[in-house]
């Protein structure tokens, strides 16, 4: 044990500058995700039948396929058709498209959730369909989805280790060269393991705290009372 | 491999990618069946158990949990090569196996909550023993409540099996990196193999969905 | 009176296979409430969304202040504001305060200043008398005081007309008196109502006229007195017998509240 504490201290510097990569590479792809995913969701239920037909082509492509795959396929795959991106780039691309169609069915789930009345509430004081789903429907379906979609940042978290198979120089790519420095694989990815596990569990603590503080009083209650 | 004429090459990235597909699919159908053996225990073992096994429980689901897969999949996957000598192939796909137990777990223990305190009472009641009772009882109707949310996992499984390729099992994505650098058309290898994924995983769903309307009980809503 | 306020002319409503209602015309005088009764299923709260275009019709027009609004190419949004519209189930915004749920119509689709609009957002709420509930989420509010607070919302927006779509139906008999006598004010003020509703109470007291609805068509309309007293079909008389029946016993719990 203190052999592990004293090889992951001497190797700490150096994860802690992979883990920077991770973490900006988690935010970047949840912020893209964001507004992908809210745009097809929005496309999906309310859009006309070609977009409609787009959103629910996105959205199931990106889930019914590996994000490795995806990742392999914008950064390997493209170039054959004469587009050639950076690591970094295509890491942010695969990430944020993968991210996106998730976040749009946790987005479906809460508005489908909301229901009809409240868009015909809105159209019953003249407001418009667009502003119906800008003031009423999506402030309260964002709500909604807070608790299903907490689960989303921590999942791209773990899903930002695989993109070191394109040599992308994160918190996995450093374990991956520890690895072959110290001849101690399993010590350097347990390592790496630990900071996982910390990064985790602190953004799961934070995204804990966002929903309390975003709760307002009754709504989880909505339609119980007669 | 011979280097392909352009005559067929075509047809031989196909069928070539769709040899790895066997191994992806045995890849899945090691890793989880065993991951639900694993998982069954350990759901049951935390709802059932004492209050040491409960925490002993509770601690592996959240320390697998809060790993990605391939950390621990490289972890499990050194710690069985190196004290047994087994291919990459089964160390790859019991490594997956035991992460997937994890969600398994978590899955299982939602469902065991859903049938409620009140079955165990009441079979209870009927003088059946405990492990009768989660044997007749409670088992058979959380085996109902698992089965959408189990279905999401086998095709995350499904998914996941993907990451066996870093360690150089020539399952789908495998094959389709080595079709990319002989035929030099890297995009057609890599949309086959994603092609290849996207209708196992669809098929994967639809036959799940089809198993859970076949088992739902006529009073479920 | 002079020409009707609102007016549907053969109104018609099919889905599918089923025909909803047919051939409904109905004229509403400046000032007037209106209570429409019959039996669930007839098709009634229908009629309502058709009048508000909240659901598309089948055939039929239907006329606000002598001007087709179910004409081709009519704003849509713009009729909604001068018709407003109670819900059973109240659907109210439920992420705004009872304020900004009678405010959001003003700030948002009139365009008025947010000062001017929280006045009279206010005002609506003083009507109702809530003004002390302002800040209070929908779930926070008890069922009377949401469905008060959804009839400020739909005031608010100055409607020529008010429809009501069996506004107490999902409240707690206790909770009914409170909307019953806003309406009954509203009533009094001269606003021009429609109201769908089975408080037959109600209907005597407030309507100026009642109209019996059955299988989708009108089967009799007139004074609370000449349907209550003298009903000429066989069907209203049944229809008033069965409810009083049913209702009879909820009336005289309520005693005088209504």
């Amino acid at each position: 044990m203190s052999d592990f504490i004293a090889f992951f201290v001497r190797f700490l510097p150096d994860l802690l500058k992979g883990a920077s990569i991770t973490l900006l590479l988690t935010a970047e792809g949840l912020s893209a995700g964001f507004v992908l995913g809210l745009l097809a969701t929005v496309a999906r239920t309310y859009g006309s039948k070609f977009w409609r037909g787009l959103a629910v082509t996105y959205i199931e492509l990106f889930r019914g396929t590996p994000l490795l795959v995806q990742l392999f396929l914008i950064y390997y795959g493209l170039p054959g058709l004469g587009l050639t991106l950076s690591r970094e780039l295509s890491a942010f691309l695969a990430l944020g498209l993968n991210s996106g169609a998730y976040q749009a069915e946790y987005l479906r789930g809460s508005i489908l959730a909301i229901g009809d009345g409240q868009m015909m509430a809105g159209r019953s004081i003249g407001m418009s369909k667009w502003k119906t789903i800008w003031y009423v429907i999506l402030p309260q379906a964002l709500r909604l989805a807070i608790p299903a979609w907490s689960n989303e940042p921590v999942s791209l978290l773990k899903s930002t280790a695989v993109v070191f198979l394109i040599a992308v120089p994160e918190l996995m790519a450093k374990a991956k060269s520890i690895a072959a420095k110290t001849y101690d694989p399993i010590g350097s990815y347990i390592a790496v393991a630990v900071i996982y596990l910390a990064a985790v569990y602190l953004l799961d603590a934070f995204l804990r705290w966002l929903e309390r503080a975003s709760c307002i009083p009754g709504f989880e209650t909505e339609g119980r009372k007669a | 491999m011979p280097v392909p004429t352009p005559i067929n090459q075509m047809s031989n990235i196909f069928s070539y990618i769709v040899q790895g597909t066997a191994i992806t699919v045995g890849v899945t159908l090691i890793a989880l069946p065993f991951g639900l053996l694993i998982g069954l225990l350990m759901a049951l073992v935390h709802t059932y158990g004492g209050k040491i096994l409960n925490r002993l429980a509770t601690g592996y689901s959240l320390l697998m949990r809060g790993v990605p897969p391939i950390v621990l999949l490289f972890i499990l996957y050194f710690m069985i090569s190196g004290s047994i000598n087994l291919s990459p192939f089964w160390a790859g796909s019991i490594s997956l196996g035991i992460v997937s137990s994890a969600y398994q777990m978590e899955i299982l223990r939602g469902a065991l909550l859903a049938v409620g305190g009140g079955q165990m009472t009441a079979a209870r009641a009927v003088g059946m023993s405990r492990l009768q009772a989660i044997q007749f009882v409670i088992l058979p109707q959380a085996i109902r409540h698992a089965i959408p949310p189990w279905s999401n996992e086998a095709s995350i499984v499904l998914k996941d099996s993907s990451l066996v390729y870093a360690l150089g099992v020539p399952e789908i994505l495998r094959r389709a990196q080595q079709l990319s650098a002989t035929t030099q058309q890297p995009f057609i290898a890599y949309g086959t193999a994603a092609l290849i994924y996207f209708v196992l995983v669809f098929a994967v769903n639809r036959g799940l969905d089809y198993l859970s309307a076949r088992t739902k009980l006529p009073t479920h809503s | 009176m002079t020409n009707p306020i609102l007016e549907t002319r053969k109104l018609t409503k099919i889905y599918g296979q089923n025909t909803i209602f047919k051939d409904i015309s109905l004229k509403v005088n400046e000032g007037e409430t209106i209570v429409i009764i019959g039996p669930s299923g007839t098709g009634k709260s229908t009629l309502l969304r058709c009048i508000n275009l909240l659901t598309s019709h089948d055939g039929g027009q239907v006329f606000l202040d002598g001007r087709e609004i179910t004409a081709k190419g009519f704003n849509e949004d713009e009729v909604r504001q001068q018709i407003g519209m109670v819900f059973q189930n109240f659907l109210l915004f439920n992420h705004l305060t009872a304020l900004d749920n009678v405010m959001i119509g003003l700030t948002k689709v009139r365009k008025m200043p947010k000062d001017k609009a929280r006045e009279k957002a206010m005002e609506e709420l003083i009507r109702v008398g809530l003004a002390d509930r302002a800040d209070h989420y929908p779930g926070q509010l008890s069922g009377g005081q949401q469905q008060r607070v959804a009839i400020a919302r739909a005031l608010a927006m100055d409607p020529r007309v008010m429809l009501f779509d069996e506004p107490t139906s999902a409240l707690d008999p206790e909770l009914i008196g409170e909307v019953l006598n806003v309406m009954a004010q509203l009533a009094r003020d001269r606003m021009t109502m429609v109201v769908v509703t089975h408080e037959m109470g109600f209907a005597r007291e407030v309507a100026d006229r009642i109209v019996f609805m059955e299988k989708g068509s009108i089967v009799e309309e007139g004074s609370p007195d000449d349907l209550f007293y003298h009903p000429k079909h066989d069907r209203t008389r049944e229809f008033l017998w069965k409810i009083t029946e049913l209702y009879g016993k909820k009336e005289k719990e309520k005693g005088g509240k209504s």
